[in-house]
């Protein structure tokens, strides 16, 4: 028997506070226990992360949750294939923090890095450098993965394919990760050469993406999501490659944590467009280039702790979708344009490229353009949000599941042509649908919805 | 390396393997010891990935007293430099299993305070004969004072802190530290699910526990705020402490 506790566990994006049970297992026989207990209970179980997927991803309210954070072991290195293998709640912040120094690094990383590999894999995140290298799953050589039966399974690529490709991207749902082992790849230095221009509106941003998806590493574009008319769409676009070596004297490595709490402060379109406007112009007219840490420029913002908490009580939601190349610029453009239409006070949108579908039956990106932006909370938000998904299914796009709070049944099933064959994996490796979460039963991942 | 090698017993547990982690991180060999052979395997790679320092494993059980001579001379044999102590393990049932269930006290009493007893007293002229060293003792503010909710327990770590004061007077002739530390509630496995205010985490009692050591200090509570707390509790006359049920 585990022990179970009864606390709060919301995604990141704070919406829903209604208490959950979880375990919280310290070794990999209490992760058998929990899950033994888990499958055995109304609602099913469900293994969590982070908890840095922003909607009901990672939240089981009728069910029970394991928390698999404290399984943080890295099992080995090797020198000669770069492959780390580590336990499921290895965070990216350890991966940098153990192999940068040594001269590796981690190929893709989301936005943060307190996200585990785990949720890396469950969401088959990508990073700022998609069309260059693709996403994690592209970088994971194997998993181990414990099936709701008690059974464990080693899948790869080429051993127990179909579970590996449910598995990536397969939000959780065909087991518990127990173990990840990804490539790194040698860097240089740990410090990024950081290009950054002023966009003056969409058209200029998407000639800028154009080129800069054929010259540079790693590109991201920061747009002002309250700019209007012929502004629309002007911001900031943010390139960066590895420096050849570390400036002397070296850049002290960030500290990495910052033991605060980010005090709340009132969000209203005016000084979320002041705060837009400060961030564009910090760069100046000509552009700017300078030498960082790496940490600087892939988790910008990750020191301020709980930053999520500056959208108060009522919380968040945060909507990233992916707009195929052809379509690109007219979706991005009408997203845009609901957006400020609605006045729904949003800090900086993200738009960013995307290389190609990923390994996941599942898995969020396909050729494009991916926009991402925060938007708090209030009376006007469902409709926004109903009207973006629209918006993006029109334009053939694609909503990604880790930051996603209110997509349809429906929607979710016409974005997903090889949603079949991972419900065919599903019904083989938890046949009786002991494994779910809010998400799945929102999306109604694995019944058939016709 | 450093030369010095921490002993760490009852390896399994959260503030166990933040220590060993604490030690290694600074350059520190390591040894662990418990039960659970897969789980410290799984450790000792960590530490070796990590840092590059050596990290073993060694069986061992605290309630079976008898295997503890032949424990400590194959440590001994393991220990290249300096052996260092850090003793992590404790059994916590709960108190009304173990009022209803005698033997459950005993397992807690046999597990908690007899096998430290026991590995220490075999330790003892190991350190003695090093001529320095350190040894961290991992009490429990419930040691403090038999309190109705959790008093057998508390009793096996009150005997535990009185056999570590002895001790620290015995090994401080030789040159050997002992540090008693006594944590509040931790945020670990132990307590997960159990209605404690303030758990503490345990990397930073570990930290805590490895900079008391190297300081040479006696006791320390952790956080500290719990010597207040516990200076107050020590202070309720028995005629009242007996009604309350803290
Ligand atoms: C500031 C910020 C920036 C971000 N930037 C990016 C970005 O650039 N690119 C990107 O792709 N994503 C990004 N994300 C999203 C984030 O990377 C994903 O949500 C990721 O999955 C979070 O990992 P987690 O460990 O917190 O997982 P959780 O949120 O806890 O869980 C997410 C999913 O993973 C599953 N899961 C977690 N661990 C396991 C396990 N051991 N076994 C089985 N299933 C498991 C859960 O069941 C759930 O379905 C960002 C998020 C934040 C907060």
């Amino acid at each position: 028997m585990s022990r179970w506790k009864t606390i709060a566990l919301p995604g990141w994006g704070r919406r829903d506070r209604a208490p959950q049970t979880a375990a919280r297992p310290e070794r990999v026989a209490e992760v058998r226990a929990a899950v033994a207990d888990g499958v055995a209970a109304a609602g099913g179980v469900l293994a969590r992360g982070r908890g840095r997927s922003y909607g009901d991803q990672a939240v089981n309210g009728t069910g029970r949750l394991i928390l698999m954070e404290r399984l943080d072991r890295i099992l080995s290195f090797d020198e000669g294939t770069g492959i780390a293998v580590c336990e499921a709640g290895v965070t990216f912040a350890d991966l940098m923090r153990v192999f940068l120094p040594k001269g590796w690094l981690v190929p893709v990383t989301p936005g943060t890095a307190f996200a585990t590999l785990g949720g890396a894999v469950a969401n088959d995140v990508h990073g700022k450098n998609h069309d260059r290298v693709g996403s994690f799953g592209d970088h994971t050589a194997w998993l181990r993965l414990l099936l709701p039966s008690g059974e464990t399974l080693r899948a790869a690529p080429d051993e127990n394919p179909d579970v590996f490709a449910a598995t990536i991207g397969g939000c959780g749902l065909t087991g518990v990760i127990l173990e990840v082992a990804v490539r790194l790849v040698r860097t240089p230095s740990r410090t990024m050469r950081v290009a950054e221009r002023r966009i003056r509106d969409l058209d200029d941003f998407f000639a800028a993406f154009v080129a800069a998806r054929d010259t540079a590493t790693h590109s991201v574009g920061w747009i002002d999501a309250l700019a209007q008319g012929g502004a629309m769409g002007r911001g900031i676009l943010e390139t960066g490659e590895i420096a050849d070596h570390d400036p002397a004297p070296p850049v002290p490595p960030r500290p990495r944590r910052v033991p605060v709490e980010f005090p709340g402060f009132a969000l209203t379109p005016l000084s979320v467009g002041l705060f837009n406007a400060v961030y564009r112009r910090r760069v100046p007219e000509g552009g700017r280039e300078r030498a960082v840490p790496m940490e600087r420029f892939f988790y910008p913002l990750d020191s301020l702790l709980d930053w999520n908490r500056i959208y108060g009580r009522r919380g968040f939601h945060q909507f990233q979708c992916v707009i195929p190349d052809a379509d690109a610029r007219a979706g991005v453009g009408r997203l845009l344009e609901a957006i400020s239409a609605a006045r729904a006070a949003s800090f900086l949108a993200v738009l960013k490229t995307l290389g190609g579908e990923g390994r996941g039956m599942l898995s969020f990106p396909m050729r494009g353009y991916t926009l991402a932006l925060d938007l708090p909370h209030g009376s006007g938000i469902p409709d926004l949000l109903a009207r973006l998904e629209r918006i993006t299914l029109d334009h053939g796009g694609r909503i990604y599941l880790a930051k996603d709070s209110a997509l349809s049944a429906d929607g979710f099933a016409a974005m997903h042509p090889r949603l079949g064959d991972f419900r065919a994996v599903l019904s083989r490796l938890d046949p009786d649908g002991r494994l779910s979460s809010d998400m799945a039963r929102r999306l109604r991942i694995r019944e058939d919805a016709a | 390396m450093t030369g010095e090698t921490w002993l760490i017993l009852g390896a399994s547990s959260a503030v166990a393997r933040a220590f060993a982690r604490a030690a290694a991180e600074r350059g520190d060999a390591v040894l662990l010891a418990g039960r659970d052979g897969d789980d410290m395997a799984r450790t000792a790679a960590d530490l070796r990935t990590r840092f590059g320092t050596p990290a073993g494993v060694l069986p061992f059980d605290a309630a079976d007293t008898d295997s503890h001579a032949a424990f400590v001379a194959a440590a001994r044999q393991a220990t290249p430099g300096t052996l260092n102590v850090f003793l992590a393990f404790a059994l916590m049932p709960d108190q009304t299993a173990m009022e209803t269930d005698v033997a459950l006290a005993l397992a807690c009493i046999r597990t908690t305070y007899l096998g430290a007893v026991s590995v220490l007293a075999h330790l003892a002229p190991v350190l003695e004969a090093q001529g320095r060293g350190r040894v961290v003792v991992l009490g429990s503010v419930a040691g403090d004072r038999g309190r109705l909710p959790n008093h057998i327990y508390g009793s096996a770590k009150a005997g535990l802190h009185a056999y570590a004061q002895g001790l620290r007077a015995r090994l401080h002739r030789k040159g050997v530290t002992v540090t008693t530390v006594k944590p509040g509630f931790l945020d670990t496995a132990m307590t997960w699910g159990l209605p404690v205010p303030l758990a503490a985490p345990p990397d930073a009692c570990a930290r805590a526990c490895l900079d008391a050591a190297a300081r040479g200090r006696e006791v320390l509570y952790f956080p500290w705020f719990w010597l207040g707390i516990m200076t107050i509790i020590r202070a309720i006359p028995e005629r009242i402490f007996k009604r309350l049920s803290i």
